[in-house]
């Protein structure tokens, strides 16, 4: 029983799958002035697709996405900003909808750690470096053999170190 | 009967794997030489049972015996033997059995590979390996049994889901999981390395080939799992930041770093306690990347084979091995003694700063990932985190160490000299500025980052031939003393200036994403499009049958000034037996640009909504990737040579930093 559960849950996720295999905006859903339709295009690369696997609007075939195209279009004739179609539609849909996630409190740490990462490491590589190497013992009374008979063998016959 | 013979020494390996893991790491405790040994043939032997499983489930695929319940499941009596064959892993059980081959290949290489290696370290890096391996392995047998039998048996399978079936399936899971698994291998070395307490500049030595071999098919998995994507998915898009591919960057990202960290503990015995850390980071990357795709606990366009339970017995397997791990480590690396000093401004202190970026990209791929799990676990909001959010984190992050890398490339080891390193790249600095400036007066509306990332691209394309100049000519300008010193400078050094120049183009190809034609209209049989100073007229729709599908092609020809130079079919196929669709894109690579076209389902039998894009340069990213992997390559052979003239001459490994 429950492997027919799990391969109905199957079928399923390989149905959702398959509708991101078409492409999305279609001809008849273009605006005729450029400047807007790209800005229209612009907008819908950064909102989700909300019943898709993660894709943009832009990206998907599924109906929703298609409706949504069709409002931002329409709103963007009837001169709304940017910012006035993203806010109705998080407030439809939540911040879910940004692909972009809002910077807010629960957000502060998403945004913040790649900053605050760099700068840990770089605090952690500067305090590794920073100290100060031990000062190397001095050399016993064999070493300082080797090294004369090192410094008398002629530079040709040494193996040389050129990496 | 076959099938059997196949779940049975797949039982076996599992026994095997068990023996492995216990009899040579004892052996190591109690210094006894020949339970040490048994590392070596169970190793072997472990890697032999799981061939004869594999090939037995191979077996039942290509003859199609549907009484095995995977095979009927997921193949056809009508599908392509190239599809029947990979469709051996384009399950889950059958991909997880490749999974556990591949990391008992590993394994073997250990045995056979190590003998030049102390007893004890071999014997207990075998004993990890066998561990991962039991550990995977009791996971199929309990959970995803390949073998299962299904009676009575269906006439005729289910059919492999169309979307796999290509021949990209064929070629990206083995490569990816090459990669993923291959850094198994440093990651068993380096829990040896810590439960001996002893590591040295000998075990960089053994560990950077194998790391490099992880790291180069990982390289060619993803950039194959890339193209796959971009022409098959339909809108030309060639990386989505979909967790299922971030999955894959992150051991990526790691493995990266610990190939440059590696490569300072080798020259210098610095930074081990960080190598060894990365080493651990990367392997623990690559199982996180399995359980996040093999649970399908986020959801994701690629995710094929989804199941919750599993999910939780591999998320027990992660956590035992990432989290005892990281204890091992924790408890001693402290013992490890840190090895030789640099100035901050030399070839470490760059390939530390390398590091530091790497790691913090890989971060940010794993939070950004993570973080919608988390806070809807917390707060119960939903929040997205999408392309843009990592193209605008990552982006920088990654400009900026390419920025850095000709200049790392050129610093010499110790001590450098940044001033004198800027003075030899000026020409370099030169041409990257000149892009800047031409790209930005031929595109008024091109991106920041893409006109940066062309500059940073041929900074490091000019950059590196800068450095191979200075190095060629060092002993003298004449052709034959060129000649001399190419063939003299180490295959180490070729091989890093080989994927700094894949680095370099593939920058230069992601860059080119930035300026692009795209085209969305509806094309009518006989009537010209312009796109980009290329003509594209539709001249038929025809129906065609393939092996199991049956397909509706637009035929296209696509003129250049006036000549007719490629013809173009883009189609939509139907597979009968799950009722689904896939989409072929119609491509048409001139020079290194393409011409890329796109289907929708025909609106009349003369007309076809269609998206046309041309894509200069796009196969920049991929030849990118595949010159990357070459260089890994090819400072591979330079490892194995030295390793193998060190053995002649019976010259020791440098001096030994006991704990």
């Amino acid at each position: 029983m429950t492997k027919k559960i799990l391969s109905l849950s199957f079928a399923v996720a390989l149905l959702l799958a398959t509708q991101a295999l078409t492409w999305a905006v279609q001809p008849n859903e273009i605006l005729s002035d450029p400047a807007l339709e790209a800005r229209a295009r612009a907008l819908s690369a950064e909102l989700r697709c909300l019943v898709c696997q993660n894709e943009s609007i832009d990206e998907s075939h599924a109906d929703l996405a298609r409706d949504l195209r069709l409002l931002i279009r329409e709103r963007i004739v009837q001169g709304q900003s940017n910012a006035e179609i993203r806010d109705f539609l998080v407030s439809r849909y939540g911040d879910f909808i940004l692909l972009n996630p809002p910077f807010k409190p629960t957000t502060w740490l998403l945004w913040l750690s790649p900053v605050m990462i760099l700068l840990l490491g770089g605090w952690a590589i500067m305090q590794a470096t920073g100290r100060r190497p031990i000062p190397p013992a001095p050399l016993t009374a064999d070493e300082e053999r080797q090294l004369k008979a090192l410094q008398s063998t002629p530079p040709s016959s040494r193996h040389s170190g050129d990496v | 009967m076959i099938v059997e013979t196949g779940h049975y020494a797949l039982v076996l390996a599992l026994a095997i794997a068990l023996l492995q893991s216990i009899i040579p790491f004892w052996g190591a405790r109690i210094n006894h030489a020949s339970l040490m040994l048994v590392g070596v043939s169970t190793a072997l032997s472990q890697f032999l049972f799981l061939s004869v499983s594999f090939a037995a489930l191979s077996y039942a695929y290509l003859t199609s015996d549907f009484s095995v319940l995977n095979v009927a499941d997921n193949s056809n009596s009508a599908m392509p033997l190239i599809y029947k064959l990979s469709g051996v892993w384009g399950n889950h059980e059958g991909s997880m059995l490749l999974w556990s081959l591949i990391l008992s290949l590993f394994g073997a290489l250990i045995a056979v590979f190590g003998r030049a290696l102390p007893a004890p370290l071999r014997a207990d890096s075998i004993a990890v390996q066998g561990l991962i391996g039991a550990a995977f392995l009791l996971f199929i047998i309990m959970t995803s049994n390949p073998f299962a039998r299904l009676l009575p048996a269906p006439a005729e399978g289910q059919d492999l889901n169309p979307i796999l079936q290509d021949p990209g399936l064929a070629i990206h899971p083995p490569l990816l999981y090459l990669g993923y698994v291959g850094f198994s291998i440093v990651f068993s070395f380096a829990a040896a390395a810590l439960i001996g307490g002893r590591i040295d500049a000998a075990w960089a030595r053994f560990v950077r080939p194998f790391a490099l071999v992880a790291w180069c098919f990982l390289t060619l998995g993803i950039a194959m799992g890339s193209y796959w994507a971009y022409y098959t998915l339909g809108w030309g898009g060639f990386w989505f930041w979909d967790p299922v591919e971030n999955a894959s960057l992150m051991p990526w990202l790691a493995g990266s770093a610990f190939v440059h960290s590696v490569a300072v503990m080798e020259k210098n015995g610095s930074l081990k306690v960080w190598t060894i850390f990365l080493a651990i980071l990367a392997f623990s990357f690559s199982l996180l990347g399995t359980f996040l795709v093999r649970s399908g606990v986020l959801s994701s366009v690629h995710a094929f084979a989804n199941d919750p339970q599993r999910g939780v017995a591999i998320l027990m397997i992660l956590s035992f091995f990432i989290l005892s791990a990281l204890a091992l480590f924790a408890w001693r690396a402290p013992l490890l003694k840190q090895g030789g000093i640099f100035a901050p401004i030399s070839r470490e202190g760059a390939l530390v700063l390398n590091n530091l970026l790497l790691t913090t990209s890989c971060a940010t791929v794993l939070i950004g990932t993570l973080y919608p799990l988390v806070v809807e676990e917390l707060t119960g909001d939903k929040i997205t985190v999408g392309a843009p959010f990592f193209n605008m984190t990552c982006g920088v992050l990654m400009l900026g160490l390419f920025l850095l890398t000709p200049f790392g490339f050129s610093l010499s080891w110790k001590r450098g000299d940044l001033y004198g390193v800027s003075q030899r790249l000026f020409a370099a600095i030169a041409i990257g500025l000149l892009g800047f400036i031409i790209v930005l007066a031929l595109d008024h509306e091109a991106s920041v980052m893409a006109t940066l990332a062309v500059a940073i691209g041929l900074l490091i394309i000019f950059g590196t031939f800068t450095e191979i100049w200075i190095r060629l000519q060092r002993g003298g300008r004449h052709w034959a003393q060129i000649r001399q010193r190419a063939f003299g400078l180490p295959l180490s050094f070729w091989g890093g200036a080989l994927a700094h120049l894949g680095a370099g183009v593939g920058l230069l190809g992601l860059a080119s994403s930035g300026f692009g034609v795209e085209v969305v209209t509806t094309l009518q049989r006989g009537q010209p499009v312009k796109v980009a100073g290329y003509e594209l007229v539709l001249d038929a729709i025809l129906p065609r049958n393939g092996p199991n599908f049956n397909e509706t092609v637009a035929q296209m020809s696509l003129f250049k000034q006036g000549q007719k130079i490629a013809v173009l079919e883009p189609s939509k196929r139907q597979f009968s037996a799950r009722q689904m669709s896939t989409s072929q894109a119609g491509i048409e690579t001139i020079q290194f640009g393409q011409f890329y076209v796109s289907i929708s389902a025909p609106e009349t039998p003369d007309s076809v909504p269609a998206q046309l894009y041309w894509k200069p340069f796009v196969t920049f990213i991929w030849l990118g990737a595949c010159l990357m992997a070459f260089g890994g390559a090819v400072s591979l052979a330079d490892r194995q040579l030295r390793l193998r003239s060190a053995d002649q001459t019976g010259r020791a490994a440098p001096a030994t930093a006991k704990a």
